[in-house]
């Protein structure tokens, strides 16, 4: 992926064909989606919220993964670029009855579908259709990575990239925090990616030893395990959920003490820059990674990120659809 | 060939449009970039009261799934009530009809005006599409491998530019 003549997302013109990744995407491509996605925010002010860039198209979401927030968005920005959209309920769905991913793909693809957002419990998946659906020459058929596994969730990634850039501007003067579980966050993944390919000096991750993935450091972040001396001077925190389903084992003492020392509350955002912004891709833990105070506050910028993540999304899906 | 005077016919379409506007009530539409240019233009040499607005007209493009989106993709701002209004869309070059068909799309998604029309500064002829301007300042005909092109200077002033595709 770091070639990007060989990266699987682009096309032999060096456009996006899938978004499976912010990972081997330069910062130019990063930026162009990110100034794509501007006009498609007004879309929503309209009396009629639908362009019809993706008349005619089939988008089908794929959710292996339960969801609903991701899958919505998804939902709403394809349906206001005008395309038939199928949601496919996976619990009830040939893929229960042991139908294998490629299979589903396959059936998906004679029924000409276009585009597909993927989300599954297993890294690597929207990979592995993309390369399946390339070797069986199929690769007019679109897919976006709405999160696999522990690996990516890049459309979340860019749509904090635009919260942060609508609030804040210029990415090469900030200093941003990620606090929380790191270990099991395919969000903050994407973050990271996102923040140094955009020119963050500084990229911190916060969280308890027992949350974070060894070598992380190898990533460009500078690593905290206190989180007030984390927080101090940032410009931009951005808190991750507590994966509970995804824990396996004692990695923490409890909620309480957990929030003890790694909840984000007034008192610790004051350690801040005055200015700076709270996010929070959802669904919040309330008590437990952030307090009401916080997430209800003049600073949280949480609500505005799901708006801004149809925009990115409309914009992502359309880039998709014209290249 | 000599290119068409781009102020002087700024005025000629202001003097074309006078006698038929309500100055409290006909409001302007220019299509980024260049007819939004004019349409400041034509606002202030009419003296209208409604603030004129600027459409941008990438999502309705039919080329979209050929050319794919631009990246500086201009936004709509339509700042007055487009239910029930006159609308005039205004642009600087009609040429195949199909950026007028769009934007014409484009303001029904805002709501549905009373009436619309076309003004433009020049018409170079080449119509694909069965759209004919109701005012306009100058006519020419130019070949498909030529552009006409309208620029603004830092002052202001407009000017049309040729060049070849």
């Amino acid at each position: 992926m770091s070639n990007a003549t060989h990266n699987p997302q682009l096309n032999s013109h060096g456009e996006l064909n899938h978004l499976l990744s912010i990972e081997g995407l330069s910062r130019e491509m990063l930026t162009r989606i990110l100034d794509t996605a501007v006009p498609f925010t007004e879309v929503a002010e309209r009396e009629v919220k639908k362009v019809p860039l993706l008349r005619g198209k089939s988008v089908f979401n794929l959710f292996f993964e339960n969801s609903t927030r991701t899958r919505t968005t998804f939902e709403i920005a394809a349906k206001r670029l005008s395309a038939d959209v199928i949601n496919l309920n996976i619990n009830t769905s040939s893929a229960s009855k042991g139908e294998t991913l490629l299979d589903t793909a396959d059936n998906l693809a004679a029924m000409q579908a276009d585009m597909f957002v993927v989300r599954h419990a297993a890294s690597g998946a929207p990979y592995l259709m993309a390369q399946h659906l390339a070797t069986t020459g199929q690769d007019h058929i679109h897919i976006i990575n709405a999160g696999d596994g522990r690996h990516a969730h890049p459309t979340q990634g860019l749509l904090d990239m635009y919260t942060i850039r609508h609030y804040k501007q210029d990415f090469t003067q900030l200093t941003v925090a990620i606090v929380g579980d790191v270990l099991h966050s395919r969000v903050a993944r994407s973050q990271i990616h996102a923040l140094t390919t955009l020119g963050v000096p500084e990229v911190r991750v916060i969280a308890p030893k027992t949350l974070l993935p060894s070598g992380i450091e190898r990533l460009g972040v500078r690593v905290f395990n206190d989180m007030k001396e984390g927080l101090r001077g940032v410009d931009v925190v951005m808190m991750l959920r507590l994966q509970n389903e995804r824990m396996q084992g004692a990695l923490l003492p409890s909620a309480q003490e957990y929030f003890k020392s790694y909840g984000l509350t007034v008192d610790k955002l004051a350690l801040a820059r005055p200015d700076a912004i709270v996010m929070h891709p959802g669904p919040m833990n309330r008590g437990v990674e952030i307090e009401s105070a916080v997430a209800d506050g003049a600073q949280a910028v949480i609500l505005p990120q799901v708006t801004f993540g149809i925009a990115v999304r409309m914009a992502v899906m359309a880039m998709l659809a014209g290249a | 060939m000599k290119r068409p005077d781009a102020e002087a016919l700024c005025h000629i379409l202001a003097d074309q449009l006078r006698p038929h506007v309500d100055l409290a009530r006909t409001a302007l539409v220019g299509i980024h970039t260049g007819g939004a240019w004019v349409a400041e233009r034509l606002h202030t040499l009419l003296g209208l009261h409604t603030a004129p607005g600027a459409i941008g007209v990438s999502f309705y493009r039919d080329d979209y799934s050929q050319r794919g989106l631009h990246a500086n993709t201009k936004t709509s701002h339509i700042p007055f009530e487009i239910e029930g209004a006159h609308i005039i869309i205004v642009d600087d070059v009609l040429y195949t009809g199909r950026t007028i068909r769009a934007a014409m799309n484009e303001l029904f998604d805002y709501g549905r005006p009373d009436k619309i029309e076309l003004a433009v500064l020049a018409d170079r002829g080449g119509r694909e599409l069965p759209i004919a301007a109701d005012f306009c300042a100058h006519t020419l005909n130019l070949p498909a491998a030529q552009m006409l092109e309208l620029e603004r200077a830092a002052d202001g002033t407009l000017a049309f530019r040729l060049t070849e595709k």
